[in-house]
């Protein structure tokens, strides 16, 4: 089964109502070791992204493709989270619609859409695994669906496999002593406590997973 | 959480709007996208001073937008940095042709918007320039952390680059400048209470009553490490040391001291901080020449204060003494 842009269209509006619903409890892990905004930016920027892809319904030319609806993603979360999260997902986002300028997604393609999200992610952050960030979360994400695709998966079944890693890499930033990010300032007191940014990336896998099968 | 609020989610915009009514004759407030610029546009010539980073922090950044500081600022929701589309307008509109200079505190928020803002405009063929400030003494590792934080030196920063601006340095000597004050400028701070983030609506951490938090940033994150509450003059011991001691101040030096609140302290217990501060300055032989007491950078209610010290020179000294008009310093 090939994903094309309805999944895309799924995929944002279950993010959207995930993300809202994960709002506190995000909030609340940056709390420990942040500043306590990740809940209410994402969401904020989830609900901005949910608002323009209903306004482009109307349109002339709402999102016919999945990179159209990345790239809808990636502008409007980059123009309305702000903070760290804004930029790092506004580019993964956006790289992620430059690897798809395709109507349907393979098994592999599904592979090179998370893997330009990473790109994205650490070309803007420079984070590398181990670091507690988001990236804990998208390098196995992206290991595992590449893991699966070449064993002869379906799509369903390689976002399955990397939001299963992605939520793995988010329980164990919990260790971790972050060195990038705002939660690097408490050095050793970041330890113990699970990374927000690795929660969401998470969270948004899931969303893709669940939009597959929907 | 008791605070004079509408809906949290309006507090930014709202009081932005109260601070444009206020100050009409200093600063122009736009709200789509939210930025601050001064009233009158840019001016001619002039190289344009562009700062921002999350609301919370009153005065900074707004406060300081007028004659012989910035140009604009970019507020971003509480404690979060501004987005690259409100960036992108503030530094087009402060730009009359020669060239902009963006003040950028190094949180990775600030950083990775400005960054983005930057290349955005510059593809439109708007000279810009960044500057980094990382005043914070509290944060020891660079290598294993993002880095030293940017806390209330960057009034300093903002201050002495906008003054070589009015004077009518090149983009390329006012950075030199703001680099300057950038190498010679550290700052400690510490925290009696956590504040409240208006739509986190509890304390962004928990300190007992009879704890103090050393070397916290301005973001309600906790500090370094908790310490028993002591005296005034043993906790400011603890915030002037590691300042003198990173900027290595010799016998003679002259020196600018500041001593910032953080919004929920009185400013007859800032002056305690500051007169103790001064001592230990003076003891190290240190002359203090030039001096600022009061909530500059704050972090909304939190009561606590911080130490900066900026290490002057004749030319520094005169460019803080120049002319500045704006709603929260003038002289």
């Amino acid at each position: 089964m090939t994903l094309d842009v309805a999944w895309a269209d799924r995929w944002t509006r279950l993010s959207a109502e995930r993300i809202a619903a994960a709002r506190d409890e995000l909030t609340e892990l940056d709390r420990q070791i942040g500043d306590g905004d990740h809940g209410e930016n994402l969401d904020r920027g989830f609900r901005a992204v949910v608002a323009k892809l209903d306004g482009s319904a109307g349109e002339e030319q709402p999102p016919g493709q999945i990179g159209d609806v990345l790239k809808l993603v990636a502008t409007t979360l980059m123009s309305s989270v702000g903070g760290a999260s804004g930029p790092l997902y506004g580019t993964a986002y956006l790289r992620a619609a430059k690897v798809t300028g395709l109507q349907e997604l393979d098994a592999h393609g599904v592979v090179a859409l998370l893997e330009g999200a990473l790109e994205g992610i650490t070309a803007r952050g420079k984070a590398q695994v181990g670091e507690k960030t988001m990236v804990d979360a998208w390098q196995p994400a992206v290991d595992a669906a590449e893991a699966a695709a070449d064993a002869g998966a379906s799509t369903a079944d390689v976002l399955a496999a990397a939001a299963a890693a992605a939520r793995q890499g988010a329980a164990a930033t919990v260790p971790l002593v972050a060195t990038k990010g705002r939660a690097s300032y408490l050095g050793e007191r970041s330890a113990g406590h699970q990374d927000p940014g690795a929660t969401s990336t998470a969270i948004l896998l899931e969303a893709a997973r669940d939009a597959a099968t929907a | 959480m008791k605070k004079l609020l509408n809906d949290p989610q309006d507090a930014v915009s709202e009081s932005l709007e109260g601070f444009g009514q206020a100050h009409a004759d200093l600063v122009e407030v736009h709200l789509a996208p939210p930025y601050v610029s001064r009233a009158g546009g840019a001016v001619p010539g002039k190289v344009g001073l562009v700062s921002g980073g999350g609301s919370g922090h009153e005065p900074l950044h707004a406060g300081f937008v007028g004659a012989g500081m910035l140009d604009a600022a970019v507020p971003g929701a509480v404690f979060t940095s501004p987005t690259p589309d409100q960036i992108v307008p503030a530094i087009l509109g402060a730009d009359s042709g020669a060239g902009v200079l963006a003040i950028v505190k190094n949180y990775t928020g600030d950083v990775l918007n400005f960054e983005t803002a930057v290349e955005l405009v510059e593809a439109e063929g708007t000279q810009v320039t960044s500057i980094l400030v990382n005043d914070d003494v509290a944060v020891e590792d660079s290598l294993y952390t993002a880095g030293r934080r940017g806390v209330a030196g960057t009034v300093a920063v903002e201050k002495i680059a906008g003054a070589a601006a009015e004077r009518g340095d090149d983009l390329g000597a006012v950075t030199e400048i703001a680099g300057r004050v950038v190498a010679n400028v550290r700052s400690m701070g510490v925290a009696l209470t956590a504040c409240t983030v208006p739509h986190v609506g509890k304390p962004s951490f928990d300190l007992g009553d009879d704890e103090v938090e050393i070397g916290i940033g301005i973001h309600g994150e906790p500090g370094r490490h908790r310490i028993p509450l002591a005296s005034a003059d043993e906790i400011t011991q603890r915030l002037v040391d590691p300042v003198a001691d990173d900027l290595g101040l010799g016998d003679g030096e002259d020196v600018l001291l500041f001593v910032n609140g953080m919004g929920g302290t009185p400013l007859s217990e800032l002056y305690v901080v500051y007169r103790q501060a001064r001592r230990l300055l003076e003891g190290r032989g240190v002359r203090v020449t030039r001096s600022l007491v009061g909530n500059y950078v704050t972090s909304l209610e939190m009561q606590g204060a911080s130490v900066t010290v900026l290490r002057l020179d004749d030319e520094l000294t005169a460019l803080w003494d120049a002319p500045v008009h704006t709603a929260a310093l003038r002289w």
